[in-house]
């Protein structure tokens, strides 16, 4: 029988080319049509320790990294113990022997990976010895690896005919290693290629893609993992008249820089962590109460403090939302997928532009640096929203405009004055009157709060997903969570289980008819990678009966897991209605 | 209340230095729109929390854009002002205290950017508005509400601070004199480059030092500020440093470099790379 999905893990010291191999075996799979998605972890320093890349490769569409292991590649014995625990029953482990030896009998088997590689006279091919061996467990073609070698190495070098050469080889080498070893995992079905166009990229990359596509002009950054390679992306690609990036000094300098950008009239935007967002929260609260328009990305880590920056946690919600002192709560787009960091990244923008404000994308590690192969977005189609300016009938004077004046709702805000134009201001982070003068007078607080509030509620028509809705509770991750949570949802639903499905990125605010929905149900479960359920916790605060179940190891959710976790909870709510 | 808006609630003690560097800042603004013919909404103020950052609200006349930001933070919002439109005359008011203390970290990273702003710093040697606190140019020793029994710290020289840094036009002066003072803020204005005037603005309330500053025959005291001579040559470090080891306070422009600004550097190095599409950085990924 064949198989639609394996799980290939590749686990070693860092530099022993653990990601590069499952890099290149997802793309190898993604470029005939596979749907892959990749997971990594790897230590907090610039070579060695330990390190894991895993490929989840299927038919259909992949949602999350996958429960448990169908092969484990070990480059070396401390990965071999540390991640034999997770192979499945039947799985095999392929081994470098030239590091360890493993008592035969078991369900595994050596490779001599560099001295294979040095045999077609390229010692950097042992990427493809390995790759070749997998393949041969899963019955996979080798022409798919063949093509992709050709495809990634032709690159208009008089070398690339002799790389090309060794690295077939080397897969050759590798594919009759795993025949020999006798083990055989399962079938590999054909692949079920798409029809649209589709494109492979990282979360991180999405999300920068996105904005640049939505018009982003300006940009400061300060390295931080995991969301240094926004930074990297911007120095490279935001380039040409008009546009600005900058390695700045620290995240203080950042959301300075952004929104004196903002305020100038430019679409500004930086990406952050944690540590970053800490720093950056008496920013924000300017950003808010001058209301300029701008957009943090906070791509999360393990936290508090330096926490655990090379792993993936949920645990800056609160952190996003009400970042700042006094009375604040920003507006907060969460991406659940690959995917959605393209679209969370330009609509950022928009938001920012449409309600003048800041505006904060909570990515996470686990989504950030995730690879997957994607539906290619259509930037013709892509809304891209421009800012009210203020100009009075063109005669370019000064004609007593106040920007902040009332404000109370209506279908836009109130056009905003850009330096070098008519209707001068001052953009004041002390309260202020209509025309940003500081004022303790009540009246205008009272009057500049309601506004400030007022105003986000120009971007409660979100889009969001629902499933059966007439059932009486519902499941609604946010985030990463979307991805096994759903999974979780479609394995109770085959259970015969009656639970709905609820899910959307635009948290702040909610979609209005979603929160009406949600307010309508007797429970609402929220799967999340955090210790206190911070959106439930956020949730009850909108009147909706929500509680958490929570994982706080550092490691994204575990579908099969999710799944018990989240049935035990829903037959004690069927034991206790009973008991009523 | 200010001549413009009877609303607003905050004022300047009596004699406070700020009033003139105010006019001081009015005048140099005029004199640079009228130069480059251009609107008085291009000049952008970015103003530190204080009593010299309410400068922004106090201008009289026609209004240019003002941002008056957070405690410490005039530097990373005038560096964003200033490269997303670098058409715009960006100029920084803020005291001792916002630019020396919660905010000197940001002073280094301009200097070496050469960022090109003019910063008007009012130094009273004191925190006034949260009501007499020392602050980082409070002399040793000296007796504040937070330091009851004397100024533990050494105090921070300003113009040496600004000359290790690298800041690349630096000008010392004080509030008696708005004509001098004009002028000063605005050859800061010309100057391509990261521009400080650091103004000797004596808080009434607080720090009146006034008489040491100017000096007074009468009482015996020999002022403190002294004329730079004529024949000084300010594009020479050695001898900005040898105007910097002088006792008293220079009066003038002390160093003036002629490095390239960072809209300068940007330009060289970024106008060879080639630019890209959205949907051309798209097809990057493709499969």
């Amino acid at each position: 029988m064949q198989s639609h999905d394996f799980v290939i893990r590749f686990a070693g010291d860092g530099g022993q080319g653990v990601v590069t191999s499952a890099d290149a075996f997802a793309r190898t799979a993604a470029q005939v049509g596979y749907h892959v998605q990749t997971f990594s972890t790897f230590p907090s320093q610039i070579l060695g320790g330990p390190t894991m890349s895993q490929v989840r490769i299927s038919t259909n569409p992949v949602l999350s990294p996958g429960d448990q292991v169908d092969i484990l590649v070990a480059f070396n014995e401390d990965a071999y113990k540390f991640h034999s625990p997770d192979l499945r029953k039947g799985g095999v482990i392929i081994y470098n022997a030239e590091q360890f030896q493993l008592p035969t009998g078991g369900s595994s088997f050596g490779i001599k990976v560099d001295e294979m590689a040095k045999t077609t006279g390229n010692a950097r091919a042992s990427n493809m010895v390995v790759i070749g061996a997998v393949a041969v467990l899963i019955e996979m073609p080798l022409d798919y690896i063949e093509a992709y070698v050709k495809a990634r190495f032709t690159r208009g070098r008089a070398e690339d005919a002799g790389i090309i050469e060794s690295n077939i080889k080397a897969i050759r080498l590798g594919a009759e290693a795993g025949k020999g070893s006798g083990f055989h995992v399962g079938e590999l079905a054909p692949p079920n290629p798409p029809k649209h166009k589709q494109i492979m990229i990282t979360g991180n990359a999405a999300v920068a893609l996105g904005a640049a596509a939505a018009g982003l002009e300006f940009y400061a950054g300060y390295p931080i993992s995991p969301a240094t390679t926004v930074l990297v992306w911007m120095e490279n690609n935001l380039i040409g008249k008009g546009k600005f990036v900058y390695q700045v000094s620290s995240e203080i300098e950042a959301i300075g820089a952004l929104i004196g950008a903002g305020f100038s009239g430019k679409k500004a935007m930086t990406a952050t962590a944690g540590p970053g967002l800490s720093l950056m929260s008496e920013g924000l609260g300017l950003a808010w109460m001058a209301e300029i328009p701008c957009v943090v990305v906070d791509v999360q880590r393990g936290g508090p403090a330096t926490g655990l920056p090379t792993k993936t946690e949920q645990s800056d919600l609160l952190a996003c939302m009400h970042p700042a002192h006094g009375d604040v709560k920003l507006p907060v787009i969460a991406p659940g997928s690959v995917e959605e960091c393209f679209y969370a990244g330009a609509m950022a923008l928009n938001w920012a532009e449409r309600y003048q404000g800041p505006v904060i994308v909570i990515s996470e590690f686990q989504i950030a640096e995730r690879t997957q192969n994607i539906p290619r977005p259509d930037l013709g189609k892509l809304a891209i929203e421009n800012r009210r300016t203020y100009s009075p009938n063109g005669n370019g004077q000064q004609d007593g405009f106040k920007r902040y004046s009332d404000w109370f709702g209506g279908e836009e805000m109130l056009p905003m004055p850009v330096p070098g134009g008519p209707g001068a201001y001052v953009a004041n982070g002390s309260e202020h009157d209509e025309i940003g003068d500081t004022t303790h007078l009540p009246q205008h607080h009272v009057r500049l709060t309601e506004r400030r509030f007022a105003k986000v509620k120009l971007l409660s028509d979100g889009a969001f997903e629902a499933e059966h809705t007439d059932a009486p509770a519902l499941i609604m991750p946010w985030g990463s969570g979307k991805g096994s949570g759903y999974e979780a949802y479609l394995q109770l639903r085959k259970q015969g289980i009656d639970v709905g499905w609820a899910y959307t990125m635009f948290l702040n605010p909610l979609p209005e008819k979603l929160l009406a929905l949600l307010r309508s149900k007797d429970l609402i479960i929220v799967p999340e990678l955090n210790y206190q359920g911070q959106w439930s916790g956020l949730l009850r605060w909108q009147n909706v009966r929500a509680e958490s179940i929570t994982q706080f190891t550092g490691l994204p959710f575990k579908t099969g897991e999710l799944t018990q976790r989240l049935a035990a909870r829903l037959s004690q709510r069927r034991e206790a209605k009973v008991h009523a | 209340m200010s001549a413009r808006n009877e609303e607003y609630d905050f004022k300047w003690c009596p004699g406070c230095g700020d009033f003139g560097v105010r006019r001081a800042l009015e005048w140099a603004l005029e004199a640079y729109d009228a130069k480059h013919e251009q609107k008085h909404s291009m000049n952008v103020v970015v103003a530190g929390i204080g009593c010299s950052g309410n400068m922004v609200h106090l201008l009289e006349g026609e209004q240019p854009f003002g941002l008056h930001g957070i405690h410490g933070r005039t530097l990373p919002l005038a560096f964003g002002v200033k490269m997303a439109r670098p058409e715009l005359n960006t100029v920084v008011v803020a005291g001792d205290g916002d630019f020396l203390s919660i905010g000197g970290e940001h002073i280094a990273p301009q200097a070496a950017r050469n960022l090109d702003i003019a910063c008007v710093i009012m130094d009273n040697g004191v925190y006034g508005l949260t009501k007499g606190q020392s602050s980082p140019t409070t002399k040793f020793g000296v007796k504040t509400s937070s330091t009851p029994h004397g100024k533990i710290e050494s105090e921070v020289f300003p113009l040496k601070l600004y000359m290790s840094l690298g800041v690349s036009f630096i000008a010392s002066h004080y509030s008696s004199k708005p004509k001098e003072l004009a002028k000063l803020i605005g050859q800061a204005m010309e100057h391509r480059g990261f521009a400080i005037v650091h103004v000797q603005s004596p808080c009434t309330t607080y720090n009146d030092n006034y008489d040491q500053l100017k000096g007074d025959p009468k009482k015996g005291i020999a002022p403190l500020v002294w004329d730079i001579p004529a024949d000084h040559d300010p594009s020479s470090h050695q001898a900005a440093e040898d105007i910097l080891n002088r006792p008293g306070i220079p009066i003038g422009i002390i160093y003036k470099g002629d490095a390239p600004s960072l809209e300068d550097r940007q330009n060289e190095i970024r106008s060879k790379v080639k630019a890209r599409t959205p949907e051309q950085l798209l097809e990057t990924y493709a499969l």
